[in-house]
């Protein structure tokens, strides 16, 4: 049970050999709730892992603090920090039974034979690791990737530590195995209702997992809240990039003045060709009217393209380049204007239709305006 | 056996021919010629004249045999373990994230290439009795030593004093640690450092990561090591040769298995003798060799990555 705050942290790797200096993490504040499944998420070399290891005390602080439960730890050595971590290549120690392996940080700690027994039978109950075969006396050579990875959580959990940390766990196993440990650790969670961090590039990882996502990139964090929160209101074009699969659509154009003082969106697009124009709500056009005659992108999920539609009355003329059907749902990749488009729909009949041209209509309730020179959304 | 496979096999044995050559002509001949040669009376100038097993019986009486082999046992039995913890020591020192580590690295590793005479020679003199620089670094000890609880101690004559001399060429041997060394670094270098930080986590202290993780990674090269170790130190020869001028030291306290083998065979002529020697210092080799393996093996950690 614990807090976590991480206090204006800097990580700062000094020059060295013709290298420059690198800031792997650039002023990052935050803080992770009592029993909060946090996730830090961004593409690789964005300071996520570093950030969770210095949390765990592997690295040095350069700058900052880190507080568990209101105490500084900065100074504390790593065992003594009252935290468990899970390591990508699961770092199990390859010469002990996998017994030994949940039991050594008892055992240095001088906990009595009986509890930990107790311990790790429990733990080893609940990841299956005594049922369908008992693996507690084979040595992690002998198991398979995701029994490996559930020894590795097995180890944390007997620790009965403050907090776990994760370092993306999941990147070394199998697509179906990484279905299946998520939702393990998820389950995890609530069961042992501890506080979470956890390390991932991978942002279905997150958004199915967090409670809240941090988004970090090039050490700085980008956005921090809950995931349908990052998903529908994107702090930055970044952001909205990076979270939801397949990405965003972004449109970049003009805001014209149209009909009773509303404004209209008009792609910018090279001469001779047909812009993307659609007209804007009178309340939207009301809360982007210091922006008319001015550049925006337009935001607009890939569920938010309807293909066919007629409602709305903008509609978005496309060639369908590949049409990807994936069973429940169809991602369609439209070619418009300059570039390409994706579009996300339940309807099976567009499966036949590569080469033709669709017309599409913009759920424009749902989109987002950013900022071109700032990259930041345009607040609601 | 198909056309291919057969093309296959006649090319690969040409290109191994060279080897397989020379070990029929330098190995497997030598080997058999010495059995035959052990059951007989050779002299080299004359013909071999069969003995049967007068060697060996021979052998089995000649207490400068059994002292040999007893130098052999004593030298292997101290030497090997006393380099093993030494080279381990050095690696893990030289595997500290320090600077100037690859010039540390290169200063301990360059004694492995002085070539066995030169390294008899230097030691010749550093092991001298009044002049070497060992007793020179040892003697202000012994003064203080001496002055303080009244004590008479010499610093020893190393070579020429029947108790000290094996003990000269054991320290001789450590000169070439660089090897291990080199071996045994690159053996540090292949543990994962995640299995540190685990351990870290878990609430180890550096000694108890070199226990629990350094050892049991490092076993398969720590094997291999020692394994290698005793082969080398029961064919010990050239370094006691060259240091006792020749000979067999004080009291034929540098007398090994191997020197003996030389001097009954060039020094005597009587290589039917010299043949049963080799016979037993090879069965000797293959048996500790084999014990090793039989028990070392249980006790190595092969790692799967």
């Amino acid at each position: 049970m614990a807090k976590v705050l991480i206090e204006n942290l800097y990580k700062i790797y000094p020059a060295e050999k013709g290298r420059p200096e690198k800031v792997a993490v650039d002023n990052a504040n935050f803080e992770i709730q009592d029993r909060e499944f946090m996730v830090l998420v961004g593409p690789s070399g964005c300071g996520k892992t570093t950030t969770l290891r210095m949390v765990a005390g592997l690295e040095e602080i350069s700058r900052g603090a880190i507080y568990i439960d209101g105490k500084k730890i900065n100074e504390i050595p790593p065992k003594d920090r009252d935290i468990a971590m899970v390591f990508q290549n699961y770092a199990l120690y390859p010469h002990m039974s996998v017994y030994r392996n949940m039991a050594f940080g008892l055992e240095l700690r001088g906990v009595p034979k009986e509890i930990i027994r107790k311990r790790v039978d429990s733990a080893a109950r609940t990841l299956g690791l005594l049922e369908p075969d008992n693996l507690l006396e084979r040595k992690p050579k002998a198991l398979s990737g995701g029994q490996r990875q559930r020894v590795a959580l097995g180890r944390a959990i007997v620790r009965e530590p403050k907090a776990f940390l994760f370092d993306e766990p999941l990147s070394n196993l199998d697509a179906k195995m990484r279905v299946e440990t998520r939702t393990e650790i998820s389950r995890l969670h609530r069961q042992l209702a501890s506080t979470m961090i956890y390390v991932t590039h991978d942002q279905t990882e997150a958004m199915t997992m967090a409670d809240r996502i941090v988004v970090m990139r090039y050490g700085k964090i980008q956005q921090i809240a809950a995931p349908l929160d990052l998903y529908h209101q994107p702090a930055n074009l970044f952001v909205a990039g990076f979270i939801g699969s397949p990405p965003m659509n972004f449109f970049t154009g003009t805001l014209t003045a149209a009909l009773q003082g509303t404004l209209e969106f008009v792609e910018k697009v090279p001469k001779g060709q047909t812009p993307f124009r659609c007209p804007l709500s009178p309340d939207t056009s009301r809360r982007l009217s210091s922006r008319q005659d001015r550049e925006v992108i337009l935001g607009l999920r890939p569920e938010h393209l309807h293909p066919n539609s007629l409602t709305s009355g903008a509609t978005l003329q496309a060639s369908v380049e590949v049409v990807e059907p994936m069973g429940a749902e169809t991602f369609v990749y439209l070619r418009t204007g300059g570039h390409t488009c994706i579009c996300r729909t339940t309807q099976i009949e567009f499966m036949d239709l590569e080469g033709k041209t669709l017309n599409l209509g913009p759920d424009l309730s749902r989109a987002v305006f950013f900022d071109p020179q700032t990259e930041a959304a345009i607040p609601a | 056996m198909t056309l291919g496979e057969r093309r296959n096999l006649i090319k690969g044995l040409v290109f191994v021919s060279p080897w397989i050559l020379g070990f029929l002509a330098f190995n497997l001949y030598p080997l058999i010629a010495s059995i035959w040669f052990s059951l007989c009376d050779y002299s080299v100038l004359s013909e071999p004249v069969f003995l049967g097993a007068q060697n060996y019986v021979d052998l089995w009486h000649d207490p400068v045999f059994w002292k040999a082999l007893r130098n052999t046992i004593i030298f292997a039995v101290v030497a090997i373990p006393l380099s093993t913890f030494l080279s381990i020591g050095l690696a893990v020192l030289l595997n500290q994230p320090i600077a100037g580590q690859g010039i540390y690295r290169t200063i301990f590793f360059l004694p492995s290439l002085v070539p066995a005479i030169s390294l008899a020679i230097l030691w010749q003199w550093m092991l001298n009795g009044p002049m070497g620089l060992v007793n020179n670094l040892i003697r202000p000890f012994l003064n203080i030593i001496n002055a303080v609880t009244g004590s008479h101690l010499q610093a020893p004559d190393w070579l020429n004093d029947p108790n000290f001399a094996l003990w000269g060429l054991i320290l001789t041997g450590l000169w070439g640690t660089g090897q291990a060394v080199v071996i045994y670094l690159a053996g540090l270098q292949e543990v994962p450092e995640e299995l540190y930080e685990a351990a870290e986590l878990d609430g180890t202290n550096a000694w108890q990561r070199f226990l629990h993780i350094t050892l049991p990674m490092l076993s398969p090269v720590i094997f291999f090591n020692v394994l290698m170790s005793i082969i080398g130190a029961l064919q010990t020869f050239a370094v006691p040769y060259i240091l006792t001028g020749g000979g067999d030291g004080p009291g034929r306290s540098l007398l090994f298995l191997a020197t003996y083998i030389y001097q009954n065979a060039f020094d005597y002529w009587n290589m039917g003798y010299a043949s049963a020697l080799a016979l037993c210092l090879f069965v000797l080799i293959i048996g500790l060799s084999l014990v090793t393996v039989h028990y070392g093996e249980k006790k190595v950690h092969y790692s799967d990555r």
